[in-house]
């Protein structure tokens, strides 16, 4: 019995280490499920809906949850981001457009601090709300691995469409407008 | 003369006044952490490399915002709980100590250990094994030649010797 003492501490050593290098890897891993969710039409539920996240400008916290009701284009952007700057017009026209019908575009800025946030917002005429994930928790949930990433979100609060890298053509006005002729 | 003793006065006046503020002015105008020291310990948290070695579009606004920092004379400790406020704590180069992350301390000192206690354990064991198995080596060796052999191992040596 004591022959195997040695051997087997030095197994199970091993097997632990590996065991961490695995959970390692994997927590690494770009979670790519909701893009396959979506694609089957399977809509799955925004995650870290009830996490409050700061407000840009402002002291106050707000959650996912607490548009629950309402469309809401969810943008992941980051001052330092080129194409989110391309895409920042676009997106306000859109909030100018959706604005009457329920449904608002929500920026989530992303690795980003928040001066240079607020001088993204001021410099681009962004009108509709924007919540800082500070630590990245909230947008890597998502499936996220950078920016600029959009997220369509219906009235129950399932994720109905996906678009990682720029928002390109009129995708972005197409989607939101099959959402909004979803029945009530 | 009277203009000379009004000029003066208002130097003395002037310098008195400054001495308490000037170590205050200095403070905030100088320095207090370089660039270079704090690329070193902080991360780029969108590339997921050291600062000092990464060149992305995060890194470099990163850098700008720890120069604004520095600016206003912060400390190097100071200036990295701002960047945890602003970016978490993956943005510093060693995690904080709790958590998962502890793993990162206590297991590269353990693994350390257990290899140690490990040698600790065996070498004596096999020292002494090898030992018994030297001890041994006599008894369990071949026999002592023969007479004959002895004889026969002599004539050939005398051959060889010419």
């Amino acid at each position: 019995m004591r022959r195997f003492l040695i051997p087997g501490i030095a197994v199970a050593a091993v097997i632990a280490l590996l065991a961490l290098l695995a959970f390692g890897v994997s927590s690494q891993k770009a979670n790519s499920s909701i893009d396959a969710a979506v694609a089957r039409g399977a809509y799955p539920m925004a995650p870290q809906d009830h996490v409050a996240l700061p407000v840009l400008g402002s002291t106050q916290t707000q959650s996912l949850a607490s548009y629950r009701g309402k469309i809401v284009v969810l943008n992941v952007f980051a001052s330092w981001c080129g194409p989110c700057v391309a895409e920042a017009p676009i997106l306000e026209r859109e909030q100018h457009r959706i604005a009457g019908h329920n449904a608002t575009i929500l920026g989530v800025t992303y690795l980003d601090n928040s001066s240079d946030s607020e001088t993204f917002v001021h410099r681009y005429h962004i009108t509709y709300p924007v919540i800082r994930d500070v630590n990245g928790n909230f947008v890597r949930s998502f499936g996220a691995t950078g920016v600029p990433e959009t997220f369509v979100i219906d009235r129950k609060g399932r994720i109905v469409a996906v678009r990682r890298f720029q928002l390109a053509g009129n995708w972005l006005q197409q989607t939101v407008g099959r959402v909004l002729q979803e029945p009530v | 003369m009277r203009l000379a003793k009004a000029s003066l006065g208002t130097v003395l006046a002037l310098a008195l006044a400054s001495g308490p503020l000037a170590p205050a002015l200095a403070t905030a105008a100088t320095p207090r952490a370089s660039l270079t020291d704090i690329e070193n310990d902080v991360m780029c948290v969108a590339c997921h490399e050291p600062l000092a070695v990464a060149d992305s579009p995060q890194a470099y606004a990163e850098r700008g915002y720890i120069r604004g920092l520095i600016s206003q004379g912060l400390t190097k400790k100071q200036i990295e709980r701002q960047l945890v406020a602003q970016y978490g704590p993956a943005v510093l180069g060693k995690p904080p100590a709790h958590g998962f992350n502890l793993t990162v301390y206590v297991l590269p000192p353990a693994i350390v250990l257990l290899g140690l206690g490990t040698l600790a354990f065996v070498l004596p064991r096999w020292r002494r094994r090898t030992r018994a198995a030297k001890a041994a080596a006599p008894a369990d060796g071949p026999p002592p030649p023969t007479a004959a052999d002895s004889k026969r191992l002599e004539e050939d040596l005398a051959t060889y010797r010419g």
